[in-house]
């Protein structure tokens, strides 16, 4: 049963009088792995971004679960509690332990009881082989250790759907392995995802789907092994080209 | 009889007097601190809003006061305010006013640069874990800025502390009226007397700034060790 949780229709933004996204269309069913592949300044970031409304945008309709979002503050306050979003940069609080990162949101946002709150990032700390590091502050941990805890932050809220912009672009390479070995582990727990990668050996595997974002339009929108298989245009055919010769 | 000029230090009123013009230094320094620092914070934190009419009236407002010398805005307040309002003020008060004006504009600008600091990244970080606005400020924006405020604050700090010393020019009896005075009254008795009374003041201005200068430099040192991030 294919169930749709996001719904994009007819998409459009601009910065200033630049488009960036124009006439953007596609679903997303729960428990769907979606690569968004394309060219650098190709538009992936502000369009993921323009999901959890960390970019306001001028046209078009979003639908998630069952409601259409009508795009204010309150409407977007309360969506990001059910929407996930891992950053490039990881966006720990380095005036925070990662306890205390992991712990702010449940608390602050999702009222859960400090103990609750405690108990469930121990919980997942212990599970991502993070535990030690409860009490430390972001600043004495390696990226890849980093960016395992940010996911796990966005975890923790229990999110229906979870963003990932690029996450491993900044580890080391050694590092970066553990943080897609964990994205994959999510993707198997049927996980909704969204996931901006640079990683082509990833989104084959991992992927159900490619969206392929081209100059602000989605030009390929197809299943991942088709699309690695036999790429729809010149243009996704280039772009491949250039990744694997990396 | 003859004594020395330290032994006249501590003769008859000498340094009650003394200890009185320290307390008016302290005090107007205090109030001029909780008061300077606290609608500087203010100023700062409205600076880094969007509405341009509003940046565009504050930053006159700094630029008024850094550039203009202390000394002249405190005659000017000394000798306009009470003609314009018609309000009889103290000279202290007019002092008070004056130093909290330009501590607060000097003040603005380091809480601004604190706040603009703070990578935009972390609050975005805290909105897409559906923070409210409030909740960013609180838990992300003002933690992380304080720290990069403080060092500049304490600075800013001992700059206010020294300042005062410009109460002499307005009559206001603060540690170094009162020592001017009193080397006046009684230089004649003793040569070494004044290099004896601008030791007191020198330990006096000392004994307050000195641990301030000694924290900022441990805060900046502080802040080498831990920021790897
Ligand atoms: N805040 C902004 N203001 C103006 N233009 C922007 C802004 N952010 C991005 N852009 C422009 O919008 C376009 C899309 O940028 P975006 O960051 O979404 O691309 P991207 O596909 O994520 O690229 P990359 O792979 O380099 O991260 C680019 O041309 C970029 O220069
Ligand atoms: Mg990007």
């Amino acid at each position: 049963m294919t169930e749709p949780l996001l719904i994009v229709n007819h998409l459009a933004k601009a910065y200033g009088q630049t488009p960036v996204l124009e006439d953007i269309n596609f679903t997303v069913n729960k428990g769907e792995v979606v690569a968004l592949l394309g060219r650098s300044g190709s538009g992936k970031s502000t369009l993921i971004r323009t999901l959890n409304g960390l970019e306001p945008f001028q046209g078009g309709t979003l639908t998630f679960a069952g409601q259409a979002i009508d795009p204010t503050p309150a409407t977007w306050l309360a969506l990001r509690r059910r929407i996930g979003m891992v950053f490039q940069s990881y966006d720990l609080f380095p005036n925070l332990t990662v306890l205390a990162n992991l712990m702010l949101a449940p608390v602050q946002v999702a009222h859960q009881p400090k103990a609750q709150a405690e108990t469930a990032a121990r919980t997942l700390l212990t599970r991502f082989g993070l535990a030690e590091f409860a009490d430390r502050y972001p600043s004495a941990l390696s990226g890849g250790q980093k960016q395992r805890i940010a996911i796990a932050r966005a975890l923790l809220m229990k999110p229906a759907l979870m963003l990932f912009d690029e996450v491993t672009a900044s580890l080391d390479p050694e590092m970066v392995h553990g943080v897609l070995a964990l994205m994959t582990d999510l993707a198997r727990a049927d996980m909704t995802m969204i996931v901006v990668t640079h990683e082509m050996g990833f989104a084959r595997k991992v992927a159900d789907r490619i969206l392929f974002l081209d100059d602000g339009r989605i030009t390929a929108d197809m299943p991942a092994e088709a699309f690695f298989t036999a790429p729809p245009t010149e243009s996704a055919r280039n772009f491949l080209a250039s990744m694997t010769d990396r | 009889m003859s004594q020395s000029g330290l032994e006249l230090l501590f003769q008859g009123q000498n340094l009650p007097r003394l200890l009185a013009g320290f307390g008016v230094t302290l005090r107007v320094a205090a109030v001029v601190l909780a008061l300077g620092l606290s609608l500087g914070a203010l100023l700062g934190a409205l600076r880094t809003l969007p509405n341009r009419g509003l940046q565009v009236v504050l930053r006159g407002y700094l630029e008024i006061f850094r550039i203009v010398p202390t000394v002249v805005l405190l005659f000017v307040a000394y000798y306009l305010l009470p003609q314009l309002g018609g309000l009889n003020l103290s000279g202290e008060a007019v002092a008070v006013v004056t130093f909290t004006l330009w501590t607060a504009a000097e003040m603005s600008d380091i809480v601004r640069g604190a706040l603009v600091a703070v990578p935009r990244h972390q609050v975005e970080a805290g909105a897409a874990l559906g923070l409210t606005r409030a909740q960013q400020l609180r838990f992300i924006l003002f933690p992380q800025a304080v720290p990069l405020a403080l060092p500049g604050t304490i600075n800013l700090a001992t700059r206010v502390i020294k300042t005062t010393s410009l109460l002499l020019m307005i009559s206001v009896m603060d540690l170094v009226n009162v020592g001017q005075t009193l080397v006046e009254a009684n230089s004649h008795l003793h040569p070494t007397f004044a290099f004896w009374l601008y030791g007191a003041l020198f330990i006096g201005y000392y004994l307050l700034c000195a641990p301030l200068s000694w924290w900022a430099k441990h805060i900046a040192r502080q802040r080498k060790a831990v920021t790897n991030d």
